[in-house]
């Protein structure tokens, strides 16, 4: 579904992504490890269209980023690091917003934005504002978001980051979910047992390279576990660069 | 063009502008009563071509009737407020700033002024004290201390005791010198002087025994005045409509806190960058130029909604009215409006962090609107600067907005600050377009 090919980004003197390839199949479920500044949340900003490729190419479904960015994007839906919410307004205002800049009209927004807040457990607090809501509701309500113009492929750049295990648990059931449903995922995080329970696949990126493409299982059979196999292939040492 | 997704961003930034109390207090409330304090200070609604009174003291050390009288008619004018007070206190008073000016009449001034009038040397001093941060007024005061002087000295010269006693003297030096022609012309003259004199202090002496008012007896004095009237009018939007000075402080203000949402605008969208929200508005498909166009788009609708909400609360309130067109007020109105917008799109995509564009901004938009005219009208600035600022599309602006209001100027008048108001908001726009990264 989609495919990922020898694409490469550079910021001044910093090569952030290099020429790195690979293919996600529809339903499938893949995993973006890596320590900071690997190059996970550069390699997501190309995928979504956000970010061009110095070189190589991105397509979904056989349609090329270069050729038509808008079809890509309205087939794709992104869930940022940093919550893209605005919260002097409610979690209604909010996917109100992010439905319309996919061209939802009013009764499609209105059917999709409920279904949305069922699937993350927010129904009752639609009418309030985002600001009234812990962190793990933001999460949540972050992930909504992206679901509203029903994506093929959702991109989710660390959901999970700088939430309590209570709402961790509560977002994985989400994807869990959106996964039962048949969405494809791309998933970065720094957690391996999140990987080990969701993915079906992990790629393990460093210096903006690919080190490792193969299933979980595989890691397991491997190395004894994912973590195991993330620290031998991107080593010990402190990583305190920039996420990039 | 994606239309739905515009439209979903202005009625996301509606809601943001309306969901912030604060942003939509300053932006209305407060121009409103800022523009109230300064309509006061410079006049209110309702001026019949009055101007505030100058305060000024008078201290007569001499005590004479000419000296009295000219206090009294200093007194009359309507242009002044006068108190009488010693010489100290009156210097303190104009060193304090409570008077303008002081005047000093001193001893002996009546008597030899009104010699004066007929020699023309040892006239006497009068002292003026004036506080140098009133020149204007100080003139003013010059000006009627002049024309008041010379109307009771003369009226003393051909009425008054001082008049006989020194045409007497006069007569007496001449009848010593050799006679001339022009001596004896001279001699005619002061004898007809001196007649005159007589027959003015007779009949006042007999209106004032006959139990006259006091007018009365003034009546048969004589003197020179100003041989003409001058009836002041003030030339506004038609005759017998008093000046109100709300109507321009409103234009200021309104122009000057639109502006200020300019900069809100800019710098919201400079923070938006920051966040999280930038990456999914850029992950939708979304064209740069659909971007731009939702958010000046809103900026507009917001300024629009100000400069109404403004300009209502004038009408209603300080009694500002359309005197001239509601076509020429709408459009200049609108044309600011999509300035502002762009204004705010430029800094944008100029500025780096929000607050240091902020700051550059108030500071900038201050000395635009101080220079435009919006904090005083511009035909106060000296010269130079009236021709500077017409390099400044708040002027135009300002004058838009005076010209349908109190000047009452016709449609056609406000075509140029339009088009100097679009073509500002073009070259704002041209520069957003050049300056603003899309892609990261």
């Amino acid at each position: 579904m989609l495919q990922v090919d020898r694409i490469s980004k550079r910021y001044g003197e910093r090569v952030a992504v290099n020429a790195i390839s690979f293919n996600v199949a529809q339903g499938e479920t893949v995993g973006l490890l890596g320590p900071n500044g690997a190059g996970k949340t550069t390699a997501i900003a190309m995928i979504s269209g956000i970010s061009r490729p110095d070189s190589g190419a991105v397509s979904l479904g056989g349609v090329s980023l270069a050729q038509d960015t808008n079809a890509l994007k309205r087939r794709v839906g992104l869930v940022p690091q940093d919550l893209a919410l605005y919260e002097e307004l409610s979690a209604w205002a909010n996917l109100q917003l992010f439905g319309g800049l996919y061209g939802l009209g009013a009764a499609q927004l209105q059917q999709r934005a409920k279904a949305a807040l069922a699937l993350v457990g927010l129904a009752d607090r639609s009418a309030d504002r985002v600001k009234t809501f812990s962190g793990g509701m933001k999460r949540r309500l972050n992930i909504a978001g992206a679901l509203l113009h029903e994506p093929d492929l959702i991109l989710l750049d660390e959901p999970t980051v700088g939430v309590d295990p209570q709402s961790r648990n509560a977002i994985f059931d989400n994807l869990e979910e959106l996964k039962r449903r048949g969405k494809t995922l791309v998933y970065t995080t720094h957690y391996m047992e999140e990987a080990e329970r969701l993915c079906d696949r992990v790629l393990i990126l460093d210096h903006g390279q690919i080190l490792a493409n193969e299933t979980v299982a595989y890691f397991k059979q491997q190395y004894t576990n994912l973590e195991a196999a993330f620290m031998q292939l991107t080593g010990r040492a402190l990583r305190d660069g920039a996420e990039s | 063009m994606n239309t739905v997704a515009i439209r979903a961003l202005i009625r996301n930034d509606l809601r943001l502008y309306f969901a912030d109390r604060r942003a939509v207090i300053v932006g209305v409330l407060v121009p409103i009563l800022i523009a109230a304090f300064f309509g006061r200070i410079f006049g209110g609604a309702d001026q019949s071509g009055e101007q505030g009174k100058i305060p000024i003291a008078v201290v007569d050390e001499d005590r004479s009737r000419v000296s009295q009288a000219i206090a009294a008619d200093l007194a009359s004018d309507p242009l002044l407020q006068v108190s009488t007070s010693g010489r100290v206190t009156a210097r303190e008073q104009v060193k304090s700033g409570k008077q303008n000016a002081a005047a000093v009449f001193p001893q002996g001034f009546g008597e030899q002024a009104t010699k004066s009038l007929f020699s023309g040397v040892n006239k006497p001093r009068v002292e003026l004290l004036v506080d140098p941060s009133q020149s204007t007024g100080a003139r003013v005061i010059q000006g009627l201390l002049a024309q008041y002087s010379m109307q009771e000295i003369s009226k003393e010269a051909f009425s008054g005791e001082y008049g006989r006693k020194t045409i007497d003297n006069y007569l007496q030096q001449l009848d010593k010198l050799e006679q001339t022609p022009l001596r004896t012309d001279l001699r005619s003259l002061l004898s007809a002087a001196r007649t005159l004199n007589d027959r003015a202090a007779a009949d006042a002496a007999a209106a004032s025994s006959s139990g006259s008012s006091a007018s009365n007896a003034e009546q048969h004095q004589f003197g020179l005045s100003i041989p003409y009237t001058v009836a002041s009018t003030s030339v506004t939007a038609r005759d017998n409509t008093p000046y109100n000075s709300y109507a321009h402080s409103f234009a200021g203000m309104a122009v000057q806190f639109i502006l200020f949402a300019g900069i809100d605008a800019g710098v919201l969208l400079l923070l938006t960058r920051q966040r999280g929200i930038w990456q999914r508005l850029r992950s939708a498909p979304l064209s740069r130029s659909e971007f731009m166009l939702a958010r000046a788009l809103t900026t507009t609708l917001i300024s629009l909604f100000q400069i109404a909400a403004i300009y209502v609360a004038a009408m209603l309130l300080f009694k500002v009215r359309m005197e001239g067109s509601w076509g020429a007020f709408i459009a200049v109105g609108i044309s600011f409006c999509l300035l502002n917008a762009t204004f705010g799109l430029m800094l944008a995509t100029i500025g780096r962090s929000a607050s240091t564009t902020r700051s550059l901004a108030t500071m900038a938009t201050l000395l635009l609107v101080m220079v435009g005219g919006a904090w005083v009208p511009a035909f106060v600035f000296p010269r130079w600067l009236q021709d500077a600022s017409r390099y400044v599309p708040t002027r135009w602006a300002v004058d838009g907005l005076d010209g349908a209001t109190w000047r009452g100027l016709p449609f056609d008048a406000a075509v140029l600050p339009t088009l100097v108001l679009i073509g500002s908001a073009a070259i704002c726009l041209l520069i957003a377009i050049w300056r603003f990264r899309w892609e990261e």
